[in-house]
């Protein structure tokens, strides 16, 4: 018995009414897209902590950000961390755009929340002076009870507990008042795709009418970069960082951080009308798959990301080997998770090949990462709000940096310059580190 | 809105991991006698919180080496605690389930591997205290301090290259999604104690729209940590253990004299399946998975230390998933409650319960699971799950222990006894707000 996902004749359709962006490159959508269309990049020295001696020491930080722009009672939210201030300028970015800000524009009851947030940041002075304070060097481990006096003492009760994975929910819970279904979930750098993915069932089989969803992350901490650079994972580029980040270029040596967040107003069909609100763009796919194949690689073949992608289309009903009425390929755009690892960048190249055929070269496939770095699990919200820009706007976000083409990555990844071009449908793909992988498809909202 | 039709979607393998060990047995002989695993903390030196007792699943009791194959033993070296446990508790519920998995080396698997999906809550999980200090260690500056232009340079060479992958909460999946070869819909679901219960109603929403046949489902977290007894403790949820008391009798849920909860070590994982997959094998259905519910409380603080007194949202997750389960609240048998006998957790619960069940919330028996195992934070919605569908498949209540003197719940102290239960209901709230319910019932 075999029932997988297909479009169905009375399932509610669900649309964005609004989008919110604080990136590395600016804090709306007007600066964010203008940046991307400029082939601009958010990359320059860490000045988070000294980051001097680390093997990466540059990262796309959020700069200038000032979180009571979007917060009314800051009173409220005073204890939030970098991540949560994120997700609440974004939010409140896509909640003004949505409508829903107008009193009695929303039951609370019906109203959702699912994002996919990162871990806060750890309180690393006083985390690190506690586990100093609390080693025994003869026995080479802690003390129990020089520990615990030291973290009493140092640490405090705030900081810890904003560090929780939910509690940019419970922020954004509380300052919209949304009292539906809410969850988060960290499915590493797939996290906020997948989150708006899993939006959208709720949706979809009833449980709410409104859900507000996405991301928002920051690794860029000393931990953080300890662990990927560990990993080998990024970029050790000696040179401009603005040019680290080379998704698909033969020379790419990693990825960059970066951090931020993307959020989303996802509503179904009927109550966006209802209220008289205009949907910015259609979400028609969604698709999840694990690779299970390895903790440390991808599955060679991209057999993982080929399942997503196939689960995705197929929901959307768009059959990926066929041809539009006018030509066209059966989707106008593709945001790559392209990330800039070697790994990353030739296995999503194959995957698409294997999903898409013939018509894979046909369809550009570019990496903003190259512009704002790699947002970890706000990523995916971010790239997706890019391919509604690019609906809307008609334009392409380049990948930058690509100079010297690898010789086995033979698509379309809309080298260095913005591209202008008729966009209707797009994809956006994210996979984690781990081998779990989301795909969502969005289209133009038509009637 | 009315629903259209939907698959049937059954639990047919338990996999629970805790203090008393691996799978159902252990669990179970300990909830009939009344029996808690709670007792001052064995790991490490934890005299210096006033909270110092747990449940706690020790190295001798459940070693994740003799939980994989042959092949993947490497692999357990970049694993936390909380990933050992998912992947214990996987492969039980997999052979309680009999099924056939790539573990099994050389076999043929049961379940197509694209149609075999795998949702597992995690926690925040906490570095290992020892490996991340010794690391320090070597970048102390001449002050003592520690050095952060050395640990660029070198300090951080100290830590094994793969050393952030044994704490991404997604690791639980991934590694249990690599042993069994589940290709399907996967997800890491984090959102603190509610974790594995909006886990299970995941994955029983997945099978229901036709996207898997069969999944893996729950949570497990390592609760039992310098890191996350220090949290739990400054967010106000952990008893004292005062020397002379026996901290086994400290957990009383909804008792008037309540003084908090303690940690424990664990979660589980079930396996859910499209009832129709499941009698095409030949599979017994243990429960149903019948309804679920998910809600957000308000709560004044932001960060849910402090949630809505009336219990409001989680009375509105609860009638979800009656509704959802197509019941009204008469039908309801028995009821796992959070129960963690943490005072104001307690107390919004208790409220939204009487606020459901009216004056028969006094006397619908509930089921304990935190006097006996400790809250298991992302693993704790799991194990209540994993109790009722017990109950229902052996028709039995468990024993209740600690508490006296609540007149609102049935609550208080009993023995174990044998009862009809068609229809349970399990509800789960959280450090944060998000509130979970599910209503499990006896198969036809």
């Amino acid at each position: 018995m075999t029932l997988h996902s297909t479009p169905m004749q009375n399932e509610p359709r669900i649309v964005i009414t609004g989008m919110g962006w604080i990136t590395p490159l600016g804090h709306d959508l007007a600066s964010v897209w203008s940046n991307l269309m400029a082939g601009a990049s958010g990359m320059a020295p860490i000045d988070r902590f000294d980051a001097r001696t680390f093997p990466t020491s540059f990262a796309a930080q959020v700069r200038n950000f000032d979180v009571t722009r979007y917060v009314k009672d800051m009173a409220v939210h005073r204890t939030a961390g970098l991540n949560t201030c994120f997700a609440l300028g974004a939010a409140r970015q896509a909640w003004e755009q949505s409508g829903l800000s107008k009193s009695g524009a929303v039951n609370a009851r019906r109203a959702g929340i699912y994002l996919g947030a990162g871990e806060g940041v750890l309180d690393t002075e006083h985390y690190f002076a506690t586990n100093i304070a609390g080693w025994d060097e003869a026995a080479g481990m802690i003390d129990g009870r020089r520990w615990a006096e030291a973290a009493l003492r140092e640490m405090t009760a705030l900081r810890e507990i904003e560090q929780e994975p939910n509690m940019p929910v419970s922020h954004l819970a509380r300052e919209f008042g949304l009292r539906g279904p809410a969850y988060n979930c960290l499915t590493a750098c797939a996290a906020s795709t997948q989150a708006i993915g899993e939006a959208c069932t709720i949706l979809k089989r009833g449980d709410a009418d409104v859900m507000l969803s996405g991301g928002t992350h920051t690794m860029i901490h000393m931990l953080g970069v300890t662990g990927f650079n560990r990993l080998t994972a990024l970029s050790t580029s000696k040179g401009d960082p603005t040019k680290a980040s080379r998704p698909f270029d033969r020379d790419r040596d990693g990825f960059v951080m970066g951090e931020g967040s993307g959020m989303v107003v996802l509503e179904t069909l009927d109550h966006a009308s209802a209220r008289g609100a205009k949907p910015l763009a259609e979400v028609v796919g969604y698709g999840s798959s694990a690779d299970a194949f390895r903790i440390t690689d991808i599955q060679p073949e991209g057999r993982g990301a080929a399942a997503s992608m196939t689960m995705a289309l197929r929901q959307a009903g768009i059959d990926p080997h066929s041809t539009r009425a006018d030509g066209r390929a059966p989707i106008d755009y593709i945001s790559a998770h392209g990330t800039g690892t070697k790994e990353n960048d030739s296995i999503e190249t194959k995957a698409v090949k294997r999903v898409f055929a013939h018509n894979a070269e046909r369809i550009p496939m570019s990496s903003v990462k190259s512009m704002m770095g790699h947002l970890i699990a706000a990523a995916g919200a971010v790239e997706l709000i890019t391919c509604v820009m690019a609906i809307e706007e008609g334009m392409l976000p380049p990948t930058i940096n690509y100079q010297t083409p690898d010789p086995s990555l033979d698509l379309d990844y809309v080298p260095n310059v913005a591209r202008r071009a008729k966009v209707d449908v797009c994809l956006s793909n994210s996979f984690g580190f781990g081998g779990q992988n989301d795909t969502l498809v969005v289209s133009r909202w038509a009637s | 809105m009315p629903r259209p039709e939907r698959c049937r979607v059954v639990i047919t393998g338990l996999g629970p991991i805790c203090a008393f060990g691996v799978g159902i047995q252990p669990l179970w002989s300990a909830l009939l006698e009344g029996r808690s695993a709670i007792a001052p903390v064995r790991r490490w030196d934890a005299s210096g919180f006033a909270s110092n007792a747990a449940a706690e699943l020790l190295l001798d009791t459940f070693d994740v080496k003799s939980a994989v194959p042959k092949s993947y033993r490497k692999a357990t070296k970049v694993m936390a605690r909380d990933i050992e446990f998912a992947v214990g508790a996987a492969q039980e519920a997999v052979r309680d389930a009999g099924i056939v998995t790539r573990a099994t080396e050389g076999a043929t698997p049961t379940i197509p591997p694209d149609r075999f999906g795998c949702q597992i809550g995690a926690g925040l999980i906490a570095a290992d205290v020892d490996e991340l200090t010794a690391a320090l260690w070597t970048s102390r500056g001449a002050d003592g301090n520690f050095d952060i232009a050395h640990w660029g340079e070198t300090g951080m060479t100290n830590l094994t290259p793969l050393w952030l992958l044994k704490y991404l909460p997604n690791m639980l999946s991934c590694h249990v999604t690599i042993i069994h070869d589940c290709q399907g819909p996967s997800n890491t679901i984090t959102c603190a104690e509610a974790s594995a219960g909006l886990s299970c109603g995941e994955s029983m929403r997945v099978i229901q729209r036709g996207d898997a046949d069969v999944c893996l489902s729950g949570g497990a977290e390592c609760r039992v940590h310098p890191m996350s007894m220090l949290r739990q403790g400054f967010a106000r949820r952990l008893a004292a253990t005062p020397t002379g008391v026996d901290p086994a009798t400290i957990t009383r849920p909804f008792a008037p004299d309540a003084t908090g909860g303690l940690l424990g070590d664990g979660g589980g994982i079930v396996v859910l399946e499209n009832g129709a997959t499941a009698a095409a094998r030949g599979a017994v259905a243990l429960a149903e998975i019948a309804g679920f519910g998910a809600s957000q409380c308000f709560c004044p603080d932001t960060i849910g230390v402090e949630v809505n007194e009336t219990g409001e949202e989680i009375a509105m997750a609860i009638a979800a998933a009656l509704d959802d389960a197509g019941i009204t609240a008469d039908a309801i048998d028995a009821i796992v409650p959070f129960g963690s006998g943490i005072p104001h957790v307690d107390q919004p619960e208790a409220a939204a319960l009487v606020s459901v069940f009216g004056s028969r919330a006094r006397s619908i028996p509930l089921i304990q699971v935190m006097p006996f195992v400790g809250n298991c934070g992302a693993g704790a919605g799991a194990l209540a799950i994993i109790v009722g569908a017990q109950a229902i498949r052996t028709q039995t209540l468990p024993a209740r222990i600690n508490t006296t003197g609540c007149t609102a719940l049935d609550a208080n102290v009993t023995p174990a006894r044998a009862a009809t239960l068609k229809n349970v209901l399990v509800v789960i709230t959280s450090l944060g707000g998000q509130n979970a319910a599910i209503v499990l019932r006896a198969v036809a």
